[in-house]
């Protein structure tokens, strides 16, 4: 049985939060381009050019992409044959990220109780989310979560009679609502199926997966190209200031679910979709 | 249009910009966001005085990243504006000239730009890197407790916004908005 030590993990985390506040990964930055590109709107092009100059300041001068640095969300896949020795790995990941957002310069945006509303100084705790898988490696994920996309989005417990028309209707909708609050462009995540919390889950999920990379469900591919296209005809526009490039992707993940339900969530996130990957 | 402008500014410099044009503003602003504006509120049903004069000021919703060491602040974007739109409409008939943030605004607040002669202005969300080249200096003047929620006093130097709703009431997420929308 393979062995690691907790302060590995800290050591991870703590660098992961730093990096992903920094640099946006390439299918990002990419995705960004394409969009200045294409946009017709004077307006929008400036936006997303200012994005892109943005982008280049916070790489070259160590400034935060967003003075949003967010809630630390963290997946952490854990190999069913790795030993996790030294103490709480729970610990040692939130250890990571106080360390993380201290010497990054990072903003503590979290408070400890949502009606008390106390800030715990060090943007602790994380919201990690544990899955059990095989092998022996420990796959973390950390996806710092900006609030002004969090705010906007949206679960609905759709019936199984609203099908997929339902689904669309209610991304649509979601993404309508949204505007300029969620600073668009947007890259949408979507879960299809499961419980009310799975497919939260699904959804956010959904958007660490790369920008470019679609299902490989044809249904599903089917349905992300569509709303792609139909968000992108909303008018929104970058920074909501009009145009024709309101998302960079819609990202889609289902799972089975009841005979009685089709629950959809939309999780929105704004063009700084930040997610940082390693493996230990 | 492009217009450079020093803050604050007065009526008539308020009343000439429309939405759309694109702003850049040099002088001293204010930032304050959910819980400055909350206490702010508290402060005036109490009777008490505000931590710095209304009359003719611009309010930026931001706060920050921390600064690291040399530099005046750190990541420094707008934040979404609807969160204060609760504490807005009284903050504005008190003399508020200008506000700084980022998505719509209530019909109360329009109503009470309108009313006061007052603009809201959008700068990027989600541009902090870019925009903390145009802040020169940052000093927290009131609710130190509240760390990145504290009200800080900046000195801008032609800090690029674009003009959302102007004295007018006209609205440019709603008119460019409708000029690319496609709907079947």
């Amino acid at each position: 049985m393979r062995t690691i030590r907790v302060d590995d993990v800290t050591a991870a985390i703590k660098e992961m939060c730093i990096e992903a506040n920094h640099c946006l990964t390439q299918d990002m930055e990419w995705a960004l381009c394409r969009a200045r590109e294409a946009e017709r709107s004077p307006v929008g092009r400036q936006v997303l050019g200012q994005l892109e100059d943005n982008l280049r300041i916070a790489a070259r001068e160590n400034i935060p992409i967003c003075q949003d640095t967010g809630m630390a969300v963290i997946f952490m896949e854990v190999g069913q044959e790795l030993h996790i020795e030294g103490g709480s790995l729970t610990a040692a990941v939130n250890e990571g990220v106080r360390q993380g957002y201290r010497e990054g310069y990072l903003r503590k945006s979290v408070v400890g109780d949502p009606i008390v509303r106390e800030n715990t100084r060090d943007n602790t705790p994380a919201v990690i989310h544990y899955d059990i898988v095989p092998g022996d490696q420990l796959k973390i994920t950390v996806a710092p979560k900006g609030f002004g996309s969090e705010n906007m989005s949206r679960i609905f417990m759709l019936k199984p009679a609203d099908g997929i028309e339902g689904v669309r209707d209610a991304v649509l909708a979601a993404v309508k609502e949204a505007g300029p609050n969620a600073c668009p462009p947007m890259v949408v995540g979507v879960g299809i199926g499961g419980t009310f919390e799975k497919c939260a889950l699904l959804a956010k999920m959904a958007l660490t997966r790369p920008a470019d990379q679609r299902s490989e469900v044809s249904w599903v591919q089917e349905l992300e190209k569509e709303l792609l296209e139909k968000i992108n005809r909303s008018g929104i526009g970058p920074g909501g200031l009009g145009g024709t490039n309101t998302a960079l992707a819609v990202n889609i993940n289902t799972f089975p679910t009841h005979i009685a339900g089709l629950p959809v969530a939309v999780n929105i996130c704004c063009h700084v979709n930040r997610h940082c990957v390693r493996a230990l | 249009m492009d217009r450079h402008i020093t803050v604050p500014f007065d009526d008539r410099t308020a009343g000439e910009l429309r939405s759309g044009d694109y702003v850049y503003l040099t002088g001293t602003i204010y930032t304050a966001r959910d819980a400055a504006h909350k206490r702010m509120y508290e402060a005036l049903n109490k009777g008490e005085k505000l931590p710095f004069e209304m009359k003719g000021n611009v309010i930026y919703y931001m706060g920050p990243s921390p600064a690291r060491e040399g530099r005046p602040v750190g990541s420094a974007g707008p934040t979404t504006a609807s969160r204060m739109d609760k504490y807005t409409p009284a903050l504005l008939d008190l003399g508020i000239k200008g506000m700084i943030g980022k998505g719509k605004r209530s019909e109360a607040v329009v109503e009470a730009i309108v009313r006061n002669g007052a603009v809201y202005f959008a700068a990027v969300g989600g541009a902090g890197a870019l925009l903390s080249k145009s802040i020169e200096s940052s000093e927290i003047i009131a609710y130190d407790d509240l760390g990145t929620e504290a009200i800080r006093k900046l000195k801008v130097r032609d800090f690029p916004v674009i003009v959302v709703i102007d004295s007018q009431g006209n609205n440019l997420y709603e008119t460019a908005v409708s000029q690319y929308r496609e709907e079947e």
